[in-house]
């Protein structure tokens, strides 16, 4: 089965990624145990019994595999500033962050598609230039820039959304949306950009391939040939790098959380980075690394079974 | 005209009649003159070839004639009519009553021309759908007749198979199951065998010729290769720069050729009973521009015959014997002809100031 | 695994366009045949592009020569006329403390260009000559250090880089070179996509069959060939860094306050978005035309160097 064949480069990379969050986070310079102890405690005594109990001073293969075997089984270490632990720290936010991403990637999937399409469609028309310079335009907007606009127009100007704060799904779904109606709306303009330009591109060459002559000449519809015929062959690459994008929504949820003020875990990684709180930061850097490659090994996935050519095990001229 | 009731054709008219059909495609380069004014006519059951060079202008004529070709940056002008309906004035809503049910094509690559991504019967079933209101079992069952009736084996399994699955002689012979599947009554087969193997090709034009008399139907092959429309053509049109420059009853044209370029045409068939080191000529030269033509003959570059009229005065389609029409000035094989090639040999060169090459004066001492 | 293209230092995927005209439905596209010796068709860069280049350059002039500029002090508050709208005393008006709007844009666009030209100096460089010998000499150095650099990729970028800013610091030559750094595998990408392509083309075979010696096919025939196509994407990068500076500035992780920086002025001037929308506007005006202009030079420049066929 693919996923069987694909799932060995899966590891592997989890692993190379999981050595790098650890080598980068031990390598660089700033002790942790002067970081627990404070400065004031910090005698040369007490910092050389933190880092043995932390085990700072044994060789670093035997280090990464005590982190990386607790991390395994759940354990990322605690907070050196609350003492939290690192995992429940990170479930506790992750829902968050997953739930204004995905929302995020759906707006822009149910913009881009429709406009992407019509864009293509009329290639060449002024509906084509004016959603292709639009498009253009919107990827010079930075996330945060957009983020302001929005709460100027619908927080300060309209007041209908909320421009801060969080509501959990489970105590109120209604307010929940609300709440991340924005802060996905942020996220989602740039990413609609991306996608509706990628789109445009692929589903022209897709009109002009031979197939979509011969379903003309079968007498089908301009509608489904572009929604039954030319869809699909023209989304590889929309897939992909939807995939890859989902790396610029974790990035981006680092500053939309902040500035929303949302409980995510991008917001976690920037407070334990401005504390310098280096378990939490080694802890959170792993996950969204792992979340990462392991979104972009489904999108491998289900880009199989998009493109049958690469399921049956033929290559395909891939993007 | 029958254009009351656009839908219905009349089988007391002709299958397909082109006429004067021009096709010019605005471009920043200047306007393309890529089919400038051609005339064919089809009858039922009877099948045409239309040869000519690639960059001829035999795929515009044929998505013209099918009413394929985007409308924003083309001209056409002329007629085509298909049993009497006029197909130049159809919006693409009523040309879709008519695509795939009364009127198929097939194209060059089945590599290309099959969805990639669709299972082999969903593509045949939806025109089935669509002309035949079939679904479901009744459209399974038809599809597999239909992949039966174009020689593929184990049809059944293959309805669930993705094109690249199969070889690119069995995909083309998908495209045609596709094309035949509501029974058209014209199929217009464009390079049907250019991107297939040699023994492979000839099967499929056994195929396309079998379907055609089972099914009285009207086929126009286009090929650039005379040697595939040799045996199975009715009538042969020779497509030169965007113009027919002859057009005869396959026999005839073989036996009596009478225009410059179709002569060069028919020596660059391999023919069996040369031996087989006898080297193939093409023509020399390239096509013309089809922007802005030069005035005169299109061919006289390249044309051994070329006189100063060739340059001057546009040769235009005149008869030569029934059905037989040729557009040129010194006609190959008549003492106008032969007075002219022999001038040019003369002077070792033609009006157009082309050199002659000295195999050819071998070859039309010979003649 | 699927080949990540980071967001960092990288243009998002769909700011690189393909120009390309069609008609909808086409049948098909039979090009038109270009006549052997017949110069191709000559597309000028048109007047978007001159306009997108003048406003870089007036960028570059305020950043070089701030100190110059016959502007206010873009440090000095004048507290009476603060949130002041553009007028004749401050030409776009004040911020929250009374500073000159004009002159803390012209000086900080220094930030800006001093950023962004670092970073996509050092990336452009490392990682375009690394793609170029990956590119170019295949095998076992491209396997190693393609893997290394989809490794990295595997990391969303801006974590990457406030891990490192946790760790290293913070001051405009740290964050320029921690950015530089972290963009070279795009790059390296980027090199050696374009490096591929350019030695399959004729005449690379040919000189490399007749027996060049690879340093002199590497700097006469690939080099040259290399080198525009990264350049026009370095200038797309550029946009990219500029935000991110704004993005930092937001994180309160850009250089130091009091010193002016574009993101600094948004992030500062969101605090009077309801009563004078001016102060977060211009700045953002400035900014989003900024990278608007690199993104427009980048791609059309692009289009015109593009040697690949496809997408990296
Ligand atoms: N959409 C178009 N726009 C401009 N020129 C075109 C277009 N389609 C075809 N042409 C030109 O028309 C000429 C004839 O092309 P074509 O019909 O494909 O030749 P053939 O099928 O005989 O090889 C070519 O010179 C081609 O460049
Ligand atoms: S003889 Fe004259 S008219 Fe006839 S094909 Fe040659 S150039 Fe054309
Ligand atoms: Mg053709």
């Amino acid at each position: 089965m693919y996923v069987l064949r694909r799932l060995p480069s899966l590891l592997a990379t989890l692993f190379a990624v999981s050595l790098l969050t650890f080598l980068m986070t031990s390598l660089l310079p700033g002790d942790p145990a002067l970081q627990i102890l404070g400065a004031e405690n910090a005698t040369p005594e007490a910092i050389a019994e933190v880092r043995a109990e932390l085990g700072l001073d044994d060789p670093l293969p035997v280090r990464y595999l005590a982190w990386i075997g607790d991390a395994l089984t759940g354990d990322f270490g605690r907070s050196y500033r609350t003492s939290e632990p690192v995992a429940e720290a990170i479930i506790d936010r992750l829902p968050v962050t997953a739930e204004v991403g995905i929302l995020a990637i759906i707006i822009a999937l149910l913009v881009a598609i429709p406009v992407g399409m019509l864009s293509a469609y009329r290639a060449g028309t002024r509906t084509d230039k004016i959603i292709s310079s639009t498009s253009f335009g919107l990827l010079a907007v930075p996330n945060f820039m957009v983020a302001i606009f929005l709460i100027l127009i619908f927080s300060v100007t309209l007041g209908i959304l909320p421009a801060t704060g969080w509501v959990n799904f489970t105590d109120d779904p209604v307010q929940n949306l609300r709440s991340a109606l924005l802060p996905a709306l942020s996220l989602a303009i740039a990413e609609m950009a991306v996608y509706t330009r990628l789109l445009r591109t692929d589903m022209i060459a897709t009109l002009q391939q031979d197939f979509v002559t011969m379903a003309r000449v079968k007498g089908v519809s301009n509608r489904r040939i572009l929604f039954r015929h030319a869809l699909r062959p023209s989304s590889f690459s929309l897939m992909t790098v939807a995939g890859v994008q989902v790396g610029a929504i974790i990035g981006g949820s680092v500053v939309i959380e902040t500035l929303f003020a949302l409980p995510g875990v991008g917001r976690l990684l920037l407070d334990s980075v401005v504390q310098r709180d280096l378990l939490m930061v080694q802890g959170v850097a792993l996950v969204i690394a792992v979340s990462y490659v392991v979104v972009n090994f489904t999108v491998d996935i289900l880009y199989s079974y998009l493109d049958p050519r690469i399921s049956h095990g033929r290559s395909a001229a891939r993007v | 005209m029958s254009t009351a009731r656009p839908l219905d054709g009349r089988v007391d008219e002709p299958l397909l009649e082109v006429d004067d059909l021009r096709t010019y495609f605005d471009t920043p380069r200047g306007v393309v003159k890529a089919v400038d004014g051609v005339s064919l006519r089809v009858d039922r059951g009877k099948t045409l070839g239309i040869v000519g060079e690639s960059g001829s202008g035999k795929t515009v004529l044929s998505r013209s004639i099918m009413n394929l070709l985007p409308k924003n940056n083309t001209i056409r002008e002329g007629s085509v009519r298909f049993e009497g309906r006029e197909l130049t004035t159809m919006k693409n809503k009523e040309m879709r009553t008519i695509w795939g049910a009364e009127l198929a094509m097939i194209l060059q690559d089945p590599m290309t021309s099959l969805n990639p991504v669709t299972k082999i019967g969903e593509q045949i079933t939806e025109s089935l759908g669509i002309h035949l209101g079939e679904k479901g079992k009744t459209a399974r069952a038809h599809a597999v007749e239909l992949l039966k009736s174009v020689g593929i084996p184990a049809a059944e399994r293959r309805l669930g198979e993705y094109p690249h699955q199969l070889s690119g002689g069995m995909r083309q012979r998908v495209t045609i199951a596709i094309a035949l599947a509501c029974g058209p009554k014209l199929l217009v087969a464009d390079e049907p065998t250019t991107a297939l193997d040699v023994t492979v090709q000839r099967q499929i034009l056994d195929l396309l010729e079998s379907q055609q008399h089972q099914r009285n139907m009207g086929l126009i092959i286009i090929t650039h290769d005379l040697g595939v429309v040799a045996g199975r053509a009715d009538e042969i049109a020779v497509m030169y720069a965007g113009r027919i420059v002859e057009r005869a009853p396959t026999k005839e044209l073989f036996a009596r050729n009478r225009h410059p370029y179709t002569e060069g045409l028919l020596r660059s068939i391999p023919r069996l009973h040369q031996p087989s080191h006898t080297r193939l000529q093409a023509i020399p030269g390239r096509p013309p521009e089809l922007i802005d033509p030069p005035a005169g003959c299109r061919f006289a570059p390249r044309c051994n015959y070329a006189q100063d009229k060739c340059l001057t005065e546009t040769p235009l389609l005149a008869p030569h014997a029934a059905g037989h029409e040729a557009a040129c000035h010194f006609p190959v094989g008549t003492t106008a002809g032969q007075e002219a090639l022999e001038r040019n040999l003369a002077a070792g060169r033609t009006a157009a100031g082309t050199p002659l090459d000295s195999t050819l004066i071998a070859t039309a001492g010979a003649a | 695994m699927s080949t990540p293209v980071p967001n960092l230092g990288a243009p998002h995927p769909g700011a690189t366009s393909e120009l390309t005209v069609s008609d909808g439905l086409i049948a098909e596209t039979t090009e038109v045949a270009a006549a052997p010796g017949k110069k191709k068709r000559k597309r000028g860069l048109g007047l978007v592009f001159w306009l997108a280049t003048s406003w870089l350059v007036v960028v570059l002039i305020c950043a070089v020569f701030a100190d110059l500029l016959p502007v206010k002090d873009p440090l000095t508050p004048d507290v009476i006329n603060k949130l002041a709208y553009p007028g004749p005393d401050h030409w776009l008006g004040t911020d929250g403390l009374g500073r000159d709007t004009l002159a803390r844009l012209v000086h900080g666009a220094r930030v800006s260009v001093v950023i962004s030209v670092t970073a996509v100096t050092i990336g452009m460089v490392v990682g375009g000559f690394l793609g170029i010998i990956a590119g170019f000499f295949r095998g076992k150095t491209e396997t190693v250090l393609m893997t290394i650099i989809n490794i990295i990729l595997a990391f969303p970028a801006l974590v990457l880089l406030l891990v490192l800013l946790a760790f290293v610091g913070r001051s405009l030559v740290v964050i320029s070179l921690i950015v530089g750094f972290l963009s070279i595998p795009i790059y390296t990408r980027v090199a050696r996509a374009t490096t591929l392509a350019v030695a399959e083309r004729e005449f690379v075979r040919a000189s490399r069959t007749m027996g060049a010696k690879n340093s002199r096919v590497l700097a006469r025939e690939i080099l040259p060939n290399v080198v525009l196509p990264v350049a026009a994407f370095g200038l797309v990068a550029m946009g990219v860094v500029i935000v991110l500076e704004g993005t930092l500035a937001f994180l309160g992780l850009s250089v130091q306050q009091p010193a002016p920086t574009w993101g600094g002025m948004i992030f500062d001037g969101k605090r009077y978005i309801n009563e004078a929308a001016h102060v977060v506007l211009i700045p953002s005006i400035a900014m989003f035309l900024t990278v608007l202009s690199l993104n427009l030079v980048g791609d059309a420049l692009r289009t015109r160097f593009d040697v690949r066929g496809s997408n990296l």
